[in-house]
Order: structure tokens, then sequence, then C-alpha cells
């Protein structure tokens, strides 16, 4: 796994582990591990926890999906497929997006990638220069940041506020001096905190971007888990298309995040500037991944749909529990995690959630894991059963009463 | 529906929409508490009771039931119980309609489940007994003699894999990590 410190391998069977000669750069120096990872290892060495610390589905992948995939197999359908994926998809990609009013041409403007994650990834590569300032909303997810800094560039964060629901706006922008950046990157529906954002309070931040000339890096990978309202990307406002990319993927609404699959939208030069790093780095994103995809988007909106009725229910109950027990939570309307504050007594959400841990065994992860703007703030996902859930709100109300003065 | 008013109201369509989705979560899992079906859709505990109770006396819903894997139950309970799904045949007159045959049925405790159907037979019945011979016996004595009943074809169920939308099978883990960003 590491060349050092982390292996792998059990300490004690035996050998000692050998010292590497290869030095790690110092761009992976000055990377720490992610905050996520040291909150797993805690909770792996723990029996019978309720983790409200995953980021991904409980459901398994619609079986119409699987089975496309399987008979790809079937047939043979092993080879790479073209750089931006098959036309097939890309077709239906572009098709999908219009519900979102975003018009895309499959054969310039659509690339389809190795997870959303690869899709950011060339897009940091592709289009920030050394030196370059991307702009990152905060809290959120934890790969921009090393993204950036592995491309060469600089972030600067840009913490949203718990008053504003978490929500991008002029005000955050400009406290943060985000004029002076290049782009700026984003998440809504957001994770960790669940907000999401409208076409109206996406409006003013499109004017900002175009008065200081910011390109958009839009990831919209939860943008089919929207409760409230419909989903708005910000590429759909005037002028925005030229100055913007959008990421989404097959992860979360098809629960399809092992299969690999994603892909972004944008205008055909910032596209082709990303196939010309995907093509050296990926080559073509998994083939039987893509099967997958398109069978997924012909044919599975109905599971999309019973899915996002669970989430939404069991964000209902979970934000009715913390109301219940007089935790603040703001109500989250997007993706699947809620974003309490840490109740009282406690300052320090990493306190609380390793106490919390260790005395009920429940796990959420501490909101500063996603950047600056997240202190004071625990994530919990409701990507798990209902019955996990209550049992999970009857430790955390015990656990919270039991502390209350 | 057949109200106009009703649906005219916004109000109206609020009911639509929570007897909708309560009809749903009690199909679901019909355990669910008043206070959790109240948490989930965001309706009052008392509203949530009232819809429901009108589902009942409106015999939209007309019952609640346990489902359950009775290969499994055998091992931990003394019950034994054979299921068979049977086809029935009829011949109609001018006095009897399938109504009137469905009547007869359906009022044997053995028939569980008794359904009209398109196709090479008439009626599908599920028989619930405590063996192969007590299924055959009531077959013999009690269904194939009613008059109206041309033919009865007899399964047997072998394995249940799936019932009123639960898979019959280890409940699979969670190999998902356990914190993930
Ligand atoms: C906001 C956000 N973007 C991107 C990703 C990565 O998604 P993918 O599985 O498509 O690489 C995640 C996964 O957790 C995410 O939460």
């Amino acid at each position: 796994m590491s060349l050092d410190g982390e292996s792998d391998r059990e300490a004690g069977d035996g050998e000692e582990a050998e010292e590497s000669t290869l030095t790690p750069s110092q761009r992976v120096q000055n990377t720490p591990p992610s905050g996520i990872r040291r909150f797993f290892e805690l909770t792996e060495e723990m029996d019978d926890v309720i983790s409200l610390g995953v980021g991904e589905p409980d459901f398994t992948a619609p079986w119409n999906a699987r089975e496309a995939a399987i008979a790809s197999l079937e047939r043979g359908q092993t080879s790479y497929t073209a750089n931006r994926g098959m036309r097939d998809l890309r077709e239906r990609i572009a098709a999908d997006a219009e519900r979102w009013d975003l018009s895309y041409d499959p054969d310039e403007e659509v690339i389809v990638t190795a997870g959303a994650s690869e899709a950011i990834d060339a897009a940091f590569r592709a289009l920030v220069d050394p030196g370059n300032v991307v702009a990152v909303a905060e809290p959120c997810y934890v790969s921009y940041e090393p993204g950036v800094r592995f491309a060469g560039g600089e972030t600067l964060p840009v913490p949203t506020r718990a008053e504003d629901e978490f929500e991008l706006t002029p005000a955050v922008l400009q406290e943060a001096g985000a004029e002076r950046a290049d782009y700026l990157i984003y998440c809504y529906p957001n994770n960790p905190t669940g907000a999401t954002m409208s076409v109206e309070e996406l409006a003013p931040v499109a004017e900002f971007c175009k008065e200081h000339d910011v390109g958009v890096l839009s990831d919209e990978i939860y943008a089919d888990l929207t409760y409230e309202g419909e989903h708005a990307s910000i590429a759909a406002l005037p002028e925005m298309r030229e100055r913007t990319v959008v990421f989404n993927g097959f992860s979360k609404a098809y629960a399809m995040t092992g299969l690999r699959l994603g892909y972004a939208l944008g205008p055909a030069g910032a596209i082709e500037a990303m196939n010309r790093v995907h093509q050296y780095t990926m080559l073509s994103a998994p083939t039987t991944a893509q099967y997958a995809a398109v069978e997924a988007l012909d044919s599975c909106a109905d599971e999309v749909a019973e899915m996002r009725r669970q989430y939404d229910r069991r964000r209902q109950f979970v934000l009715s529990r913390f109301d219940e027990m007089g935790v603040e939570c703001f109500e989250a309307t997007g993706a699947f995690y809620v974003f309490p504050e840490v109740p009282d007594p406690w300052e320090d959400a990493g306190t609380f959630a390793e106490a919390l841990l260790e005395a009920e065994s429940v796990a959420m992860v501490p909101g500063g894991a996603f950047g600056a703007g997240g202190n004071g703030h625990l994530r919990a996902s409701y990507a798990t059963g209902l019955d996990d859930l209550k049992e999970a709100m009857r430790r955390l109300e015990r656990f919270v009463d039991e502390h209350r003065d | 529906m057949s109200d106009q008013s009703d649906a005219a109201s916004g109000e109206g369509q609020a009911d639509t929409e929570a007897r909708a989705e309560l009809l749903d979560l009690l199909c679901e899992n019909a355990r669910y508490s008043t206070e959790d079906l109240a948490r989930m859709t965001g309706l009052d505990a008392d509203e949530v009771e009232a819809v429901v109770a009108d589902l009942e006396s409106s015999g939209v819903v007309q019952g609640y039931a346990a489902v359950v894997d009775w290969d499994r139950a055998e091992s931990v309970t003394d019950a034994e119980h054979v299921h068979a799904l049977v086809e029935l045949n009829v011949t109609l007159d001018r006095e009897t309609g399938y109504e009137d045959i469905a009547e007869r049925l359906a009022q044997f405790p053995e028939v569980q489940a008794l359904r009209l159907v398109s196709g090479d037979y008439d009626f599908a019945l599920e028989v619930e007994e405590e063996s192969m011979s007590r299924v055959s016996r009531f077959i013999s004595e009690k269904v194939a003699p009613v008059p109206e009943i041309t033919q009865t074809v007899t399964h047997y169920v072998m394995d249940t894999y799936k019932e009123a939308g639960h898979r019959f099978e280890e409940t699979g883990d969670d190999d998902r990590l356990s914190v993930t960003p």
C-alpha cells in the first residue's frame, strides 16, 4: 500500500520490512493522508460498529445494468473502446443531460472516464497551469485539494457557512478573495453537507465568475439525489456553458461505485484537452462498465427513482431524530448526507466522534476532514438501511443525553 | 378519485400523496411504528394514524402478515408446511359465474390465495397444508368434486427464492469499507 510506515503486512510476521530506497516525490510528501483514513482505521479496530461514515450507496447496482455487463463479457467484449468512450454511451449521456437543460455534442463535448474521479483529475491536469489558483468551496469532497496540488496548481479555500446552509454566495467568494482565482470547483448536491443550490442561488455565483473570469468545475455527481425541487446546473445559465466543465457519473445514482464510471461535459476545447491527458493515462474507461452504463441509461430510471425514494425517507427520518434529540442540523436536501453540529458540551468534532465511537460503536466522520468550513460538524451518511439508522440514532440519543448537563 | 372537489383542492392532492406513500411504506414493512412513519414522511403522527385508519376501514388495506421462509421456520418450530399452486379449469353456465365458484373455494381455510387469471386455465389457487398427502386429499376431496370444476393440476412448491419482494437468501454482509470519502 505504501512504501513505509503504513505497510499492509502485519507487524511481527517474521521478516523486517525492507528499507525502501525509493523516495516519494516532494509532491506526495507534501500531501498528508486523508483525514478520513485515520477515522477508518479507528473504526476498523472495533466490532459491531454501525457506520454512518460510508460515502457510497448501500444498494447494489440495478440488475439490468449488471446483466448487461455480464452479457458483454459473455460476448467477449473485452477490448479498449474509443478514448472518449463508446459512442452509444456518449449519445445517451448527452441525451440524459437534457433533463438539466444541458446540451452537449456527444462527439466533441462528452468524455467517459474511470469514475468522476478521473474526470476531475484530468480536468485539473488539462486546465491548471503551475501558479494557477483554484478556489475550492469547502467543506467538500476530499480529492479536490490534492488533485490541484498534483497538477501543480494552488488552491484557495472558500469556506461556505452554516448560516447560508453551506451554499456558495458572492459574499463568501469575495471574502475568500476568489476574484483572483482561475477556476472554482464545487459540488452540489454537496458531500459532506447535503446542501443543494437552486438556479436562483447559482445565478449570482455565475455572475461572479463571469465578472472575474473564473472557470467553473462543477461536480454534479449527486444530481439525481436531489429531494426538494429539481437539480440545477450552472452550465445551463447564460454564457456559462463556455466556461464550465460538468462532472457526473454512475457511482451514486446508479449505485455503481465499483464499476468506476463517470464522465465530463464541457466545451470542445476543454474536453479535447482532458482527452489528451486521458488518452495517455487511462486510454479508455472500463469497457464492461460502459456496457453496464448504456443499459443503466436505457432501462434503470425506475430503480434510480426507487433508491431516491428510500434515501429521501431516511433523510427525513434522520433529520427528525436529530431534531427530537435537540442536535442542530440544517435541512440537507441532497446527496445522502446530513451535517449536524457537534452537540453540547463538545467543542471539537474529532473528540466527539471518537468518544461516540468508543462508547456506542457509532461512526460519524468529523466535518473538519472535508476542509476548514466543516469544523464543528459531523458528516452522517444515511446510505445505510433504516434498521441500522434507527439503532444508530437510539445510541446517539443515549450518548448525547448522558453528557448533557 | 371520484370526488372532483377533492382532486381539485391542494389538500386533496396532499391526501392522495400521503395515502400512496404510507401504502408503499406499509407494504415495505407493516411493522414501522406510527412515529417512524411520521418521521419518514414529514407527516404528524396523528395524520399518519388517520390515513392508516382510513386505508383500513375502506378495505384498501385488508390485513398485515409476515413474510416467512417456512423452510427455515421448520428448523426452529415444529411447523410443517407444504405449499402448492393449483390450476383450475371450470365451466360456467347461466346460473353460475366465476364469482360463485370463487365464493365457494375461498371459504376453505386451506386456500391461501385465489385468483382469476387469463391464459390456459381459469383460477390459480394457492394451498397451504402440513403435508403433501393432506394437500392432495384436499384437492381430490374438496376441490375436484365442485361440479363446475373440470380439471385440476397441482404443482408442489419445491423451493422459494423470493416472496412478496423479499429475497430468501443468507443476508448479505455489507462489504463496503466502513468509512469512505
Ligand atoms: C463529491 C464527489 N465527487 C466525486 C466522487 C467520486 O466519484 P466516482 O466514483 O465517480 O469516482 C465522489 C465519491 O465519493 C464524491 O462524493
